[in-house]
């Protein structure tokens, strides 16, 4: 290996990842004749699951290694290419593959807050980011830190905002891989978690980030060919074009064609006004709950015994007049609990929104909120990329500052194949349901809404709401996983797509805890354990050192999330608000303004993260503080105020006090040029 | 070492252009996304303008920004002799 040169390195990466690619389509093509000669579902989601954990634990286990460098970087020597595939699968989550185009479908427009915040932020890290820190050509992102602004106060709090932006993220990942490998194995959630915590650690275990990079290339293979081949295949089926982000736009008009329909439909009406009706009766119930209580629980029990008066009733309808007195709420706050959930249902008295209307709102002002909740979560979502540390970190492993910059376009380039896709995958998932779903008949369902809503309820319900046989749009309730889950067989394509769409899932969700542990595990091993408790540490302890805590960190952040803490989507929101408002405006300065000092930063990004910190609890409702809003913006875009305070205390701090020494000024000038001729050589 | 006037030439070129390249990444995705209400009043090949370029046209403009200052910069590098020597 040692005389092998980087081109060769090259050859060989694209011909076994070539080999790779065309060996896994083989195994999906196997197990499709496999299922037409029997092969049952569940064996099928067994051999996608095992087969594909088990490769990653081969990738892991041929790229154990015992060396500093090779374990933290990769040894500094993966292509331009080859990471921006790796960066792909880290950056995309469960989150990403999954839930986003059942977001977008829910959610229309506004959903696009999260495809352009997930995207663009690689503009600020291309520009302001990537070279530099590749230069600069450490192991981690509080060693800028501490580098830069000299001291471990510096380095603590980078360790620690690194910490706390990693975990709340690694939890929602780890929580994705158990719900997908409880739901196509049928294991418990438990179970799940743990099962995936071994697909974690197999790949990170012995070879650190050389084995995540490699797993993380695998990974990214398996699942952009999950996602694409039911979306081609569903825009073939429609418009017999297999290129769906060209020809969606003429799925987009038939939808908001059919929107206007449906606003307008009298059934549709029908069964809209039964919810308000109901919603504004559990209103009106929980104006006085005890009251309300009271008499209906009398009028269930006369209904009952009403009916045991009545000669004549048939013996169903007693039982079902017991039934609601059986099942009426044991006390007020039973019934309050479920009143509160009816007036929920005032939601799906509305008519359907439209697709791509930009900021829907009752009046100018509730506009105009949408629109800011919308560009400052843009900002954050943007900023936060450019923030999270383990994104940051691939770009330590190119070989060079030149490779760093392509790196970062390769990156953006792979997730953009996935990004670019998703609004049309929504589109068309819509205007299939619109389309063929809607008006057809309850007796005789598209199969695959059948089987999605016997499978789970929370994905898929359809109800009967005004007894009239047909489905009408507002009897829908989609969850917002179902839209990519089903699509294979909205798609009409046989189960082994379906089961090759939940590894891809489980691919992505493993690839991005993977990256996000090692983040966690080596802040503590090599910042915290090498960089300030023990500088004089044996390279073999460094390393038992980095593996003991990877280890005890997943066990950890598996037990977090098998007790399923608040909501996923907020915890993934909250991550990038912390990771913006804590780390950008420090690696930002750092490098492009030279007067920026140790004291500004540290002040700038305690003063950032603690704004947010502070947004998030006194307005997110979990915690129950419920303060008004700062000009009506949601919790999830606390970074609007982290950011712009970060910047500003970090600028006044340091102006107030004393300019940083000569020996930063050189490191400053240092990262600036990729190769600065005659300045000392520093250790790479 | 002392850095004479061609290096800081060369920085000053390369802050000039992440302003521009920054420049374009905001008009493309605030000031868009801003009059999306308004842009969608026109419609292309089915899509309203304002829904396309969220959900594709600005994804196409920040790939093309990431690579050309890619070049731009590899190439600046070479002109100015701060590149890196091959390994």
């Amino acid at each position: 290996m040692a005389t092998q040169t980087q081109s060769q390195f090259k050859q060989q990466l694209k011909k076994y990842y070539s080999v790779y690619t065309g060996g896994f389509i083989g195994f999906v093509i196997l197990l499709a004749i496999a299922e037409q000669m029997g092969m049952t579902p569940k064996w099928i989601g067994y051999s996608f699951l095992f087969a594909t954990i088990g490769l990653y634990a081969v990738i892991g286990i041929m790229s154990r290694t015992a060396d500093v460098a090779e374990y933290y970087v990769a040894g500094r020597r993966v292509p331009a290419f080859f990471n921006g595939m790796a960066t792909g699968a880290d950056w995309m989550s469960a989150a990403s593959f999954i839930g986003m185009a059942g977001g977008l479908y829910i959610q229309g427009y506004d959903g696009l807050a999260f495809i352009m915040g997930w995207t663009g932020g690689y503009v600020l890290v291309a520009v302001f980011l990537a070279p530099y820190l590749r230069k600069f050509g450490q192991f981690t992102i509080p060693d800028f830190l501490g580098e830069r602004y000299g001291g471990n106060i510096v380095r603590s709090v980078g360790v620690f905002a690194a910490i706390l932006c990693s975990f709340t993220y690694v939890v929602a990942q780890i929580y994705g891989v158990g719900l997908i490998t409880s739901r196509f194995t049928g294991l418990e959630f438990q179970i799940g978690v743990f099962v995936g915590l071994a697909g974690i650690l197999v790949c990170s275990f012995l070879g650190g980030m050389r084995a995540v990079t490699w797993t993380q290339v695998a990974q990214y293979v398996i699942l952009i060919i999950a996602y694409m081949i039911p979306v081609v295949w569903l825009s073939v089926k429609h418009f017999n074009f297999p290129v769906p982000q060209l020809v969606y736009g003429h799925a987009l008009e038939k939808v908001t064609e059919r929107e206007k329909v449906l606003t307008v439909d009298p059934k549709e009406i029908e069964v809209r006004t039964i919810f308000k009706d109901r919603a504004a009766a559990a209103e009106a119930k929980l104006k006085d709950p005890a009251t309300a209580y009271a008499a209906d629980k009398a009028a269930t029990e006369k209904k009952l015994a009403d009916i045991k008066m009545n000669k004549q009733a048939t013996p169903e309808a007693v039982a079902a007049a017991e039934k609601s007195v059986a099942s009426y709420p044991k006390d007020v706050d039973e019934a309050k609990k479920q009143w509160t959930k009816d007036k929920g249902l005032a939601a799906r008295a509305a008519p359907p929104r439209p697709h791509a209307e930009a900021f829907p709102g009752k009046d100018e002002a509730a506009k105009n909120t949408a629109r800011l909740n919308f560009l400052a979560l843009i900002l954050c979502l943007m900023v936060g990329t450019a923030a999270l540390p383990h994104i940051l970190m691939r770009y330590y492993t190119t070989p060079s500052v030149k490779e760093a910059r392509d790196s970062v376009g390769w990156s953006l380039f792979f997730i953009f194949l996935l990004y670019f896709t998703a609004p049309a995958l929504a589109v068309l998932a819509k205007y299939d349901v619109y389309h063929f779903l809607v008006g057809s008949s309850f007796a005789n369902l598209p199969a695959w809404a059948a089987n999605w809503a016997k499978v789970d309820p929370t994905l898929l319900s359809i109800v009967d709401i005004n007894g009239d046989g047909i489905v009408q749009l507002a009897e829908i309730v989609l969850g917002q996983d179902i839209i990519v889950l089903a699509t294979p067989e909205i798609a009409g394509l046989p189960y082994v797509i379906s089961a090759l769409v939940a590894a891809g899932g489980l691919a992505a969700a493993l690839s991005t805890a993977d990256g996000l542990l090692l983040t966690i595990a080596n802040a503590l091993s090599h910042d915290v354990y090498y960089k300030m408790l023990d500088p004089h540490a044996s390279t073999k302890r460094r390393l038992a050192i980095a593996k003991g805590l990877l280890l005890v960190v997943a066990v950890i952040a598996a037990f977090v999330t098998s007790l399923k803490p608040g909501d996923i989507l907020f915890l993934v929101g909250a991550a990038f608000s912390l990771a913006a408002s804590s780390f950008f405006p420090a690696l930002v300065l750092g490098i492009f303004w030279k007067r920026c000092n140790k004291w500004g930063a540290i002040t700038g990004m305690v003063a950032g993260l603690g704004i947010c910190m502070y947004y998030m609890y006194m307005t997110y409702p979990f915690f129950g503080v419920k303060a008004p809003l700062w000009f009506g913006i949601n919790p999830i875009s606390a970074g609007i105020f982290g950011i712009p305070i970060g910047f500003a205390v970090m600028v006044v701090v340091s102006l107030l006090t004393k300019a940083p020494d000569k020996k930063i000024q050189e490191l400053i000038e240092h990262v600036r040029y990729p190769h600065l001729k005659g300045t000392a050589a520093r250790a790479h | 070492m002392q850095l004479t006037e061609r290096h800081r030439e060369y920085w000053r070129k390369n802050v000039r252009l992440t302003a521009i390249l920054l420049a374009i990444w905001f008009v493309v995705t605030f000031v868009v996304s801003f009059y999306a209400r308004e842009l969608n009043a026109i419609t292309m090949f089915g899509w309203p303008l304002g829904f396309y370029m969220g959900a594709q046209g600005s994804l196409i403009v920040y790939v093309v920004i990431i690579f050309y200052y890619a070049r731009y910069m590899n190439n600046l590098d070479i002109e100015y002799g701060v590149a890196e020597e091959d390994k």
